[in-house]
């Protein structure tokens, strides 16, 4: 009986235990992204306040209010700097998907010369810190007359993108036994049907989550974007942040207030496809 | 309705030859079974046929024409696969429908065919399930459903049970054997299980190492082996094979025992030989079949028994080799008993040593 109960209260305490350690876990996650929403809605004496002010005495949309103004009173063009990411994060991502799904099934289904070097050459790629081509794309892209547009950072996304969604992708299409492809071309396909009609709707999942990999990728990046945009015509929404920087002072709020609009969509993307993710990981075609 | 023909088929992997010059003749309706150990080129064959395979060499037919060059959608085949291949992300009925789908035959015709495979199979409760939520046993349903929802002129079956447990593979054997009494088609069917071969096919095409060794029904496989090969393949428990050498038209083995040359075999004088016998023609006196015309004794020592209930398997030692014998009304038997056995010579079989070839005169 003894030692029951000694078995109950250590189970009691692993478990307060386990909920101590997801709590700090969830905190470290989400206390900086909290404190974002939170400074947006708040006016600055409160951001800035020492001690920090953790429950806000008042809440209002004055720096969104701002940041939508006009040009002096502290506004940016956030439309513009939307459109711009949406127009690079969208178009970069289906190209990287399209290159990336045939390279994947490529890399998944062929045999062919030179493949496992190819393979490790473009894991290589990934290896470089993205700024240290800032200078070297700088300059190309300054000489062919690509700099500050959409095509030179749509240009580099894909590039960027490219090497992981082949990866990715090619791990998914591994996972679909070859039978599967042979049993539709018996099934009366041609190879590209049976592609289409098979392989493709089963790797869905895997192809979306390369496809929000990619997205959130370009979507957040910020030290390329900040060397090869330079106006209105091309900068993202990261880099339209510094906007809100001037020589001396610093807008937090209305940083803050861009970076909630940068969140949204994200968010919204990433719920739209997990439920995808979801509902395509199961898979049972094969014995099992 | 056709029959398939296999004309000096040659398989490459680049330097590799993995199937050699193989012919083979298929009647329409037949049932053939491709067997063989594992490795020995039965799915490379099938896959051939199917088209998903090239072939380096030679022709095949179906019914008249030569396909060599046909995909696979153009012979009009259907095949099953060791793993089922069900499409993961479509119903059953989709499974069953997806061929017609794609000849863009009308709905009704699709819905009509896909009821009457689910009947044959008694698939119908299962119909708007997806495979993922199948047992191992109705998954196999649903593959041979799709196959024969299109009426094909071949069905390709490769190793199709080997995934299921013992039981289910003997009740899927039986559906099977009914499925083509239905179906009237021609069937190619590959496995490794002799047992299968022999329980199937109404011709057996026994293959090692990317050749032929035979082709010939059931019994006759069985009863008219072409080589040691063959015969220890086929049958079970497999046929004893004692090294001896042939003096004055009879086989003396290696510790002296003499055996005569059986019925229609013949060997030259001093030939080494295999001698081969079933355990079922091997059986100690006074628990045998009654006596025929040939027959021969032997004494042997019992070293291990199997009682199977109505008769007993014996392991016994002869000339160095072990030999299983049957007991019929069985009673027990100590280990190390020394037994008179009577063997059924007309069935035994004499192999040339070197080449296993069968020594038929
Ligand atoms: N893609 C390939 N490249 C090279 N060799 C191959 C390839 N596919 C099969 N082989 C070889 O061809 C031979 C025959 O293979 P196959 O799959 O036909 O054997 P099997 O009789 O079906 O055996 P199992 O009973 O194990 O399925 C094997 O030795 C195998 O190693
Ligand atoms: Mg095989």
């Amino acid at each position: 009986m003894a030692s029951n109960a000694a078995h109950r209260t250590r189970r009691r305490a692993l478990k307060w235990l386990h909920f101590f350690g997801l709590f700090l876990a969830m905190m470290v996650l989400c206390v900086p992204g909290l404190w974002v929403v939170l400074n947006s809605f708040r006016p600055t004496v409160e951001i800035m306040a020492k001690p920090p002010v953790w429950i806000p005495n008042e809440l209002n949309l004055d720096h969104y209010r701002a940041m939508f103004g006009g040009v002096g009173e502290g506004g940016v063009p956030v439309l513009t700097y939307f459109r711009n990411s949406l127009i690079i994060s969208v178009t970069s991502t289906v190209i990287a998907l399209l290159v990336g799904m045939s390279g994947g099934y490529a890399f998944a289904r062929f045999r062919f010369k030179g493949k496992a070097w190819i393979f490790v050459g473009l894991m290589c790629t990934r290896a470089v810190p993205g700024v240290a081509l800032s200078l070297p794309l700088f300059i190309i892209f300054a000489r062919v007359g690509i700099i500050d547009t959409h095509f030179g950072m749509i240009l580099t996304y894909v590039a960027m993108n490219v090497p992981f969604t082949i990866w990715l992708i090619d791990g998914f299409f591994r996972q679909i036994p070859p039978s599967l492809a042979e049993a539709a071309q018996i099934d009366g396909c041609t190879r590209w049907q049976a592609f289409w009609q098979v392989e493709f709707p089963v790797a869905k999942a895997g192809i979306a989550s390369a496809g929000i990999f990619a997205f959130l990728t370009s979507w957040n990046e910020y030290a390329l974007a900040s060397q090869l945009t330079r106006s209105v015509t091309s900068k993202t929404m990261p880099v339209g942040l510094l906007d809100f920087q001037a020589e001396f002072t610093l807008n937090w709020g209305g940083m803050c207030a861009l970076a909630v609009l940068m969140i949204i969509p994200a968010l919204i993307l990433t719920f739209l496809v997990q439920k995808h993710l979801i509902a395509g990981l199961t898979f049972g075609g094969v014995k099992g | 309705m056709a029959q398939v023909h296999l004309r000096d088929v040659v398989k490459n992997y680049g330097p590799l030859e993995v199937v050699h010059s193989i012919n083979l003749d298929i009647a329409d309706n037949e049932f053939v079974v491709l067997v063989g150990p594992s490795g020995c080129g039965k799915s490379t064959t099938l896959r051939m046929i199917a088209g998903l395979e090239e072939i380096s060499g030679g022709e095949i037919f179906i019914g008249d024409n030569v396909v060599n060059d046909l995909p696979p959608r153009e012979r009009n085949i259907s095949m099953v696969f060791q793993n089922y291949a069900l499409y993961p992300h479509m119903t059953v009925r989709e499974n069953l429908g997806f061929s017609l789908k794609i000849a863009k035959r009308p709905q009704a015709e699709i819905d009509k065919a896909v009821d009457e495979a689910a009947e044959i199979l008694s698939l119908t409760p299962l119909l708007d399930r997806k495979p993922g939520a199948l047992s191992g046993g109705q998954r196999q349903r649903v593959a041979m459903g799709r196959a024969i929802v299109r009426h094909p002129d071949v069905f390709l079956f490769d190793e199709p049970l080997s995934n299921l447990d013992a039981k289910l593979r003997t009740q899927m054997r039986v559906e099977i054997k009914k499925l083509h009494q239905k179906v009237r088609s021609t069937i190619v069917y590959v496995t490794h299980d002799q047992v299968e071969a022999m329980t199937l096919a109404d011709r057996i095409v026994i293959m090692r190492d990317g050749h032929i060794e035979q082709i010939g029904t059931p019994l006759d496989v069985f009863e008219n082996p072409v080589n040691t090969f063959v015969a220890t393949f086929i049958g079970s428990p497999p046929m004893n094979l004692l090294n001896g050498v042939v003096r004055d038209g009879a086989v003396v083995l290696e510790d002296g025992t003499t055996v005569p040359v059986p019925p229609g075999y013949q060997a030259r004088e001093g030939q080494a030989v295999q001698l081969g016998m079933r355990a079922d023609n091997v059986m100690p006196v006074g628990h045998s079949l009654p006596p025929t015309e040939h027959m021969a004794q032997i004494e042997m020592d019992v070293n291990l028994t199997e009682p199977l209930g109505t008769e007993t398997l014996l392991f016994a030692e002869l000339a160095g080799a072990e030999v299983q014998a049957k007991m019929l009304n069985p009673r027990p038997v100590e280990a190390g008993e020394r037994m008179t056995f009577q063997v059924m010579l007309d069935k035994c079989h004499l192999f040339d040593a070197e080449s296993g070839a069968a020594l038929r005169g």
